[in-house]
């Protein structure tokens, strides 16, 4: 079906608008059309992935004006997977934000389901167009939501969403230039149009500061240190539901953005000889690693560790990109995956301790192994696909990306990624000890609680069983769309 | 020299603009301050796509029986298209961060960063 690519982005607007107008009459129905909404685009969304993969890319032309003249969409198994991704994620997490808003943040709840569904919007849109401009359009969509979700949260939020809120305009605002001049170079905005003009154009200066500008936006928006400093506040301050939607996919599909334009635009061999940007973002990445996984070390509060951690992680995802390697790109493309369902279950586990015992600092998690054993149970399963141990779906990921840094024989890489397995496990073992051997602290009840409600536990056992599962059919994945994404690497 | 600048004012002017944008995000402490300069910022990079689609001799893109069909007598419109579009994102991120100042100073009663951060400090 033609009309694939674009149906995944279309329904979330749709429902969202419908949901704004379910809540005004009764709150309930508002929820449950946002549900709805979340719920048909998993079907859809799989769907596209299955179509794309078995008849290639899949091309779509807005208002039916062709391209390059016309908005065109292109449903790749790339982007099909990613849409996956998302549209998984977002279910999961909305299926759980019922209980977890009501208890933290009850009065926002009828108009955070529908910006919520506006986020997934433009995240999937990000995905699947295939326009430059049209990329832009969908990224400040999805930050716009991102701000406003990230600030209904406690204390600090809204300085933390103001801080967010002016790092992503800069970062947008260095996209749209590098738009202006890579659109003044080739006079045109298709990606694939583009790429076809830049060939003369290698040498030209102007395509160099594009190619400049869009990284340095796109590497703000993931995070990549060291423009990481908007992260954790963020990520701290704001509901739980928030941050399990917003952490597992809202920088990585920055990442994705920065991977498209590397593979489908300027082309690899341009990022890596001619503007030595890949080199770059390697390098910086491997820091990112370095000081996310330290500082994660230096928290108390388990969402702030888990935010630092978060640096760390989606910094992996730009080392395998800066590898400029097959390999590297698999294990970055099969980290998006995985770290999306790890931090999800371990940022939706922090919103279900909160749920129960209303405390967010690790010391205070102390004998939560026995009275929440479902729950603490995910949270090892995630802590462990977070260090990296099989057969969790962490270990594959970092396999990769070792096997891609020996292919390109760079032994700091190897080594950065040993190293920081080996902090992954210094903070995520003390949380461990902490919940199944310490005693419970004298200043908390002594009364045993239980697991959080069905409605939170089931979408945090998803997610890690979602770790697991991914661990398992990881070889499935990587041979049926990773390696065909990463196949045009292998000859530049 | 003089001519070289000439021919690239706009540019210069451009960079200058998003400079002057940039440091009133990061240097001013007076959220209300980092918001002037988000605008500054912004239009900045309007004034730079709009001097893009310049065009001497060119008339506005409506086609005009009397020059007929050759592009170059017609600025070019997409820039301007383009820039409509940014400029309602930028109308949104402007409303946001106008409505997060609004929650800011509601809470903390300043808009003063180191104040805010003050004052959180204390309510723990």
């Amino acid at each position: 079906m033609s009309h694939l690519p674009l149906l995944v982005p279309v329904v979330y607007l749709v429902f969202s608008l419908l949901s704004v107008l379910g809540g005004l009459w009764r709150r309930s129905l508002g929820y449950a059309l946002a549900l709805v909404g979340a719920g048909v685009c998993v079907p859809l969304a799989l769907w596209g992935l299955f179509q794309a993969l078995s008849q290639g890319r899949i091309r779509y032309a807005l208002g039916g004006w062709p391209p390059p003249f016309g908005i065109e969409y292109v449903l790749d198994p790339l982007a099909g997977l990613l849409c996956a991704l998302i549209a998984t994620i977002g279910l999961v997490v909305l299926v759980y934000a019922r209980w977890s808003v009501a208890r933290e943040v009850p009065e926002k709840a009828p108009l955070l389901y529908p910006v919520a569904l506006l986020l997934l919007s433009g995240l999937t849109g990000i995905v699947v167009t295939g326009d430059l401009f049209n990329l832009f359009v969908f990224l400040e969509i999805a930050s716009l939501s991102a701000y406003a979700l990230l600030a209904t949260g406690r204390g600090l939020a809204p300085l933390a969403a103001f801080r967010y809120l002016m790092m992503g305009m800069i970062a947008g605002s260095f996209y749209l230039l590098g738009v202006g001049f890579l659109y003044f170079s080739t006079g045109s905005l298709n990606m694939a149009d583009v790429a076809e003009r830049l060939e003369p154009l290698a040498g030209s200066r102007a395509v160099a500061a594009a190619a400049l500008l869009m990284a340095l936006g796109l590497g703000l928006k993931m995070a990549l240190f060291p423009l990481h400093l908007w992260l954790p506040d963020a990520y701290t301050y704001a509901p739980s539901a928030v941050t399990g939607l917003i952490a597992p996919v809202m920088t990585k599909v920055a990442g994705y953005a920065l991977i498209r334009l590397t593979l489908d635009v300027f082309g690899p061999a341009y990022m890596t000889e001619r503007v030595p940007l890949l080199p770059v973002v390697g390098w910086l990445a491997a820091g990112g690693i370095l000081v996310g996984s330290v500082m994660a070390i230096a928290q108390t509060d388990f969402r702030r560790m888990l935010a630092y951690s978060s640096v760390g992680q989606v910094a992996y995802v730009a080392l395998g990109l800066g590898l400029g390697n097959p390999m590297g790109l698999v294990g970055a493309l099969l980290h998006t995956l995985n770290h999306a369902f790890m931090k999800g279950c371990l940022f939706l586990v922090a919103g279900g301790v909160f749920y129960r015992e209303g405390v967010t600092e690790v010391p205070h998690y102390a004998g939560l192994g026995r009275t929440m054993p479902w729950t603490m149970a995910a949270l090892t399963v995630g802590a462990v696909g977070m260090i990296g141990i099989p057969p969790t779906a962490g270990f594959f990921s970092k396999w990769y990306l070792v096997l891609g840094a020996l292919d390109a024989r760079n032994w700091v890489f190897v080594g950065v990624i040993l190293v920081s397995s080996l902090l992954t496990a210094v903070y995520f073992f003390r949380v461990l000890e902490q919940v199944y051997t310490a005693p419970r602290p004298a200043d908390m009840p002594a009364a045993p609680h239980s697991d959080p409600p069905l409605g939170m536990l089931v979408p945090i056992l998803v997610l890690g069983a979602g770790v697991l599962v991914l661990g398992l059919i990881n070889s499935l994945i990587v041979t049926h769309v990773l390696q065909r994404v990463a196949a045009p690497l292998a000859g530049g | 020299m003089l001519e070289d600048f000439a021919g690239r004012y706009p540019y210069f002017l451009t960079a200058a603009l998003l400079v002057l944008g940039l440091y009133g995000m990061l240097a001013k402490r007076n959220l209300f301050k980092q918001v002037i300069g988000m605008t500054i910022f912004q239009t900045a990079i309007f004034l730079f796509f709009i001097q893009g689609a310049a065009k001497w001799g060119g008339t506005v893109p409506v086609l005009d029986p009397a020059r007929g069909t050759d592009p170059a007598q017609y600025v070019n419109p997409l820039p301007h298209v383009l820039i409509l579009t940014a400029i309602v994102v930028g109308v949104a991120n402007t409303g946001v961060a106008l409505a997060l100042l609004y929650t800011i100073h509601r809470r903390f009663g300043t808009l003063d960063e180191a104040r805010i951060l003050e004052k959180a400090k204390g309510e723990h």
